[in-house]
């Protein structure tokens, strides 16, 4: 019986140690990209983040000594997604109540799912050929509205689907007893379903909102870009992401400067957004 | 094999034998089933019901389970036919008119024949939004007649005394015996003519069933009430008249008797009922 | 018998048992589905009509230059020449590299943070960490990869340029950016899909399997590596297929850091290019029908490769999380 107290075999100790240090080593070799990146957009872009960048638009290319900022960016940006919710939220919503409360599993309604999952694996650039050539091409030019709809092919997979998967988690016997009151199709689904299913829609509305933010290789060659304000949805438009591209290849240090500065604000409105998906759907894990 | 019911059984509509209560009028049928049958798709899951349920009066529906007595209970406002391929044979009648023909309003039907759920069910919203849901599904009454309404409702559901003071509040933070009687309080208000319970007690505590129960008691002096029950001292307590349901050994739920409860539960004439009731199996 | 019946509270509207129904309720039902239905059809189009509309502004392209389109060399838009061999070429082997180095660590982070080799408090910060990864946008990676990881890795590829120019994938001169460093952006923004996907085929394997092994003396490790790994195993090669599907249609970080050189070698330090980086880059100017078609016609190619390595993955991924 002595041996049930005996040691682990070195050979043994050494594989499991060399394993852990390698498991350890490589995850951290994933967050270092993530901390550094995090750490050089706020060294670098912080201080550039002045109330300039939030009124003014960009300073011709070399000039100094004059006010520079983004705000053009900021809007387009902000316009843009706008237009993308405006079109993806409603009809993202409306097919996944189509898929979860009438058609379930039906032969349509899987070709439906399969299509909007095909969708999602569609990569960005080829959203914006497609926006380039529904929009761009007819009407001969670059517009916030062509940068708009391609946003919007981006979030739609991600708000119907996740839609769904909230729809469905509502009980069942929510929907019979709504039904069992006399309740008809359309009032037990907006009243009780939708109603119940609200923050998980939220979340997922929100998340979706934060990917559009962020996407600048829809916006290269549908919106184009600006140094100037908006003039109207058929005209280019700047944006956060695209002007982090532009100036980030451009020789002139003012502009590196703000495509870092640009890069704090998109960062952070990307991270804020998620947070608060998140922080949306743990507060009404509360309530039963 | 369990002789089935058979057109039409002669306690069933025997006014006299089987009024539970000397001195009464004799009971009136609010519900018809006639040789129901119950199919999921191709596979026939209850065979060949006939039953009358009396208005004003408690019938309990009791039997060993897996017999179909929540797929019958099902078929009596349709709503079995929204969560599952269920559909009938035979004739479902509602103070004479049957609630299968083409062109029934299933909405109407169902204000007329509510239900109470096995695991309560309110809404995600306040006391006083679950007990409006109903009425405000066709009406839009001043807020007054809508006060008074829910009220009312929540004292036939003798829920009134402890939330009067708490209305708005949420109607998931509830005991589960309030819970319940908050479905109550709800299907209630859109004064249905039946009110179909399954198993509503299963999910609740003894105290909480003991207030059902009582509730019960005065619940039918204004509304019909059919209960499922695997309970059987439960439905000899709050009935007057129960059906017994068993399967064959098909595995096919058919009605093996009804009557007076008294009768089912001290002189049943089949003896696979006086088997349940003894306590044999189930 | 109505008397009987007469509800007992009268401010709510008489009805007749069963009235038939009233075309109102009907239509109001009817609508609502049949506006739902309308918008599932309208979202199901899309794809098609994506692929068609590529299709067909690709044809002046297709037409002229058929399959050979694929493995040509040449791309000078003056001459109207337009071959996809070298952004095929870059946007795979970029692909490669970064599947080769996403692949160890996405497993790495996936076992810790489902299996009890740390304190569990640890896993689900960590989980969110490499998760956050995924949010950072395209660009700001980019944005960092050419500011920040270029500079920093330049002595590391002069390293592999000085000592082990012997070996054909090292053997040029380097500059900063490369297919390189186009692979180590790309496996930087993979690993959490990696890791994610994985982490949960860990998570749906049976703990009997684990107990099994336990049972028969085997240590954390032992089980994980020589029992539930080989279990998870077809699941990771589903992770890695999506994964490997996103890698093919990103843009930014790679268009930043690649050189965007229309050259093909088969050395690792040269700079080169990819099918989305060249759209990126070419798209904004092009005006030619033939030039505008050579480009739809490579995002048709990116298009259809990418939905059938997304289609792949899914059917593994789908079939090892249902069977475990």
């Amino acid at each position: 019986m002595s041996d049930l107290y005996a040691p682990l075999p070195p050979s043994k100790k050494l594989f499991n140690a060399a394993m852990s240090v390698t498991a350890f080593a490589l995850s951290a070799l994933a967050l270092i990209p993530l901390l550094a990146m995090l750490w050089a957009i706020l060294s670098k872009g912080v201080p550039h983040l002045t109330a300039d960048v939030f009124t003014q638009l960009p300073a011709p290319a070399g000039m100094k000594d004059v006010p520079s900022g983004f705000a053009n960016a900021i809007i387009g940006t902000g316009v843009m997604v706008a237009i993308a919710a405006g079109l993806s939220l409603p009809l993202g919503i409306l097919t996944a109540i189509y898929l979860s409360e009438f058609g379930k599993n039906s032969t349509f309604a899987s070709g439906v799912r399969m299509l909007v999952t095909i969708l999602s694996a569609a990569p960005s650039i080829v959203v914006g050929v497609f926006a380039y050539g529904v929009f761009v091409l007819p009407l001969k030019g670059f517009s916030a509205l062509a940068g708009g709809f391609a946003l919007s092919v981006i979030m739609l997979p991600i708000v119907t689907l996740a839609t769904e998967e909230s729809l469905k988690l509502v009980p069942n016997a929510q929907r019979l007893a709504s039904a069992a009151l006399g309740a008809g199709y359309g009032r037990t689904t907006l009243r009780i379903v939708l109603a119940r299913a609200f923050p998980g829609i939220l979340t997922s509305s929100l998340l979706a909102i934060a990917r559009a933010a962020g996407e600048t290789a829809p916006l290269i060659f549908t919106a184009l870009f600006s140094q100037n304000w908006l003039e109207g949805l058929l005209g280019p438009s700047a944006s956060l992401s695209v002007l982090i591209y532009n100036y980030a290849s451009s020789p002139f240090v003012d502009q590196n400067n703000l495509a870092w500065a640009a890069a704090v604000m998109l960062v952070g409105i990307v991270v804020f957004t998620n947070l608060l998906a998140r922080w949306v759907t743990r507060n009404r894990q509360t309530t039963r | 094999m369990l002789p089935s019911s058979n057109p039409p059984p002669s306690n069933s509509l025997a006014p006299s034998s089987a009024a539970p209560n000397e001195g009464e009028q004799p009971p009136i049928p609010v519900m018809h089933v006639q040789d129901l049958s119950c199919f999921y798709g191709r596979h026939k899951a209850v065979e060949g019901v006939y039953m009358d349920i009396y208005e004003k009066h408690v019938t309990a529906i009791i039997g060993p389970s897996g017999c179909g007595k929540s797929t019958f209970l099902k078929t009596l406002n349709r709503i079995g036919e929204m969560e599952s391929d269920l559909r009938i044979q035979g004739r479902v009648e509602l103070l004479g008119k049957n609630i299968y023909a083409k062109g029934t309003n299933l909405n109407q039907l169902r204000r007329q024949v509510g239900m109470i759920f096995q695991q309560p069910n309110p809404f995600a919203m306040s006391i006083y939004d679950n007990v409006a849901y109903g009425i405000r599904t066709v009406s839009r009454p001043s807020r007054s007649v809508l006060d008074d309404a829910v009220e009312s409702a929540l004292r036939s559901a003798a829920l009134w005394d402890e939330v009067k003071d708490n209305l708005n509040q949420s109607g998931l933070d509830l005991s589960g015996g309030q819970q319940q009687r908050l479905c109550i309080a709800r299907a209630l208000a859109v004064n249905p003519k039946v009110l179909l319970m399954d198993e509503p007690c299963s999910a609740l505590d003894p105290i909480a069933t003991m207030k059902i129960e009582a509730l019960l008691h005065e619940l039918k002096n204004k509304v019909t009430i059919v209960i499922v029950t695997h309970n059987m001292q439960q439905a000899s307590r709050v009935s007057e008249y129960t059906a017994f349901f068993s399967t064959d050994e098909h595995r096919i739920g058919q009605l093996v008797e009804f009557g007076a409860t008294s009768q089912i539960f001290l002189e049943a004439e089949q003896p696979s009922t006086r088997d349940y009731v003894a306590g044999r199996f189930g | 018998m109505t008397e009987a019946l007469e509800p007992t509270q009268s401010n709510l509207p008489q009805r007749s048992p069963v009235p038939t129904e009233s075309w109102v309720s009907q239509f109001g039902d009817g609508g609502f589905r049949g506006i739902s239905f309308l918008a599932a059809l309208l979202t199901a189009s899309i794809p098609f009509w994506m692929c068609l509309l590529i299709f067909k502004d690709a044809q002046p392209a297709i037409a002229k230059f058929g399959l050979a389109f694929v493995w040509t060399q040449e791309w000078n838009i003056d001459q109207s020449l337009f071959g996809a061999l070298p952004y095929i070429y870059g946007t795979l082997v970029s692909s490669a590299i970064a599947l080769f180095l996403a692949l160890p660590i996405g497993v790495a982070v996936a076992i810790v943070t489902s299996e009890k080799v740390l304190p569990e408090g640890l896993q689900t910060p960590i989980a969110f960490l490499v998760e956050l990864i995924a949010a950072i946008p395209s660009v700001i990676v980019g944005l960092w990869g050419r500011f920040i990881l270029i500079p920093a890795l330049e002595p590391f590829q002069q390293f592999l340029y000085s000592h082990f120019k012997w070996i054909p994938i090292f053997n040029t001169q380097p500059f900063g950016p490369s297919m390189l460093m186009a692979g180590v952006v790309l496996a930087i923004m993979i690993v959490p899909t990696i890791a994610a996907i994985s982490r949960e085929v860990f998570l749906a394997i049976s703990q009997d399997l684990r107990n099994g092994a336990f049972a028969l003396g085997a240590t954390q490790w032992e089980s994980i590596m020589f029992i539930t790994l080989p279990a998870a195993a077809s699941g990771i090669f589903g992770a890695a297929s999506l994964a490997l599907g996103r890698a093919l249609g990103e843009t930014m970080a790679v268009t930043m850091v690649i050189g965007n050189v229309n050259e093909i070698s088969t050395s690792l330090l040269n700079p080169g290019n990819s099918i989305p980086a060249l759209l990126a880059n070419q798209f904004g100017e092009a005006s030619d029908p033939l030039h505008v078609g050579a480009l739809m016609y490579l995002a048709l190619l990116l298009f259809l490769v990418t939905l059938a390595v997304n289609a792949i993955a899914a059917v593994l991924v789908r079939a090892l999380t249902r069977n475990a």
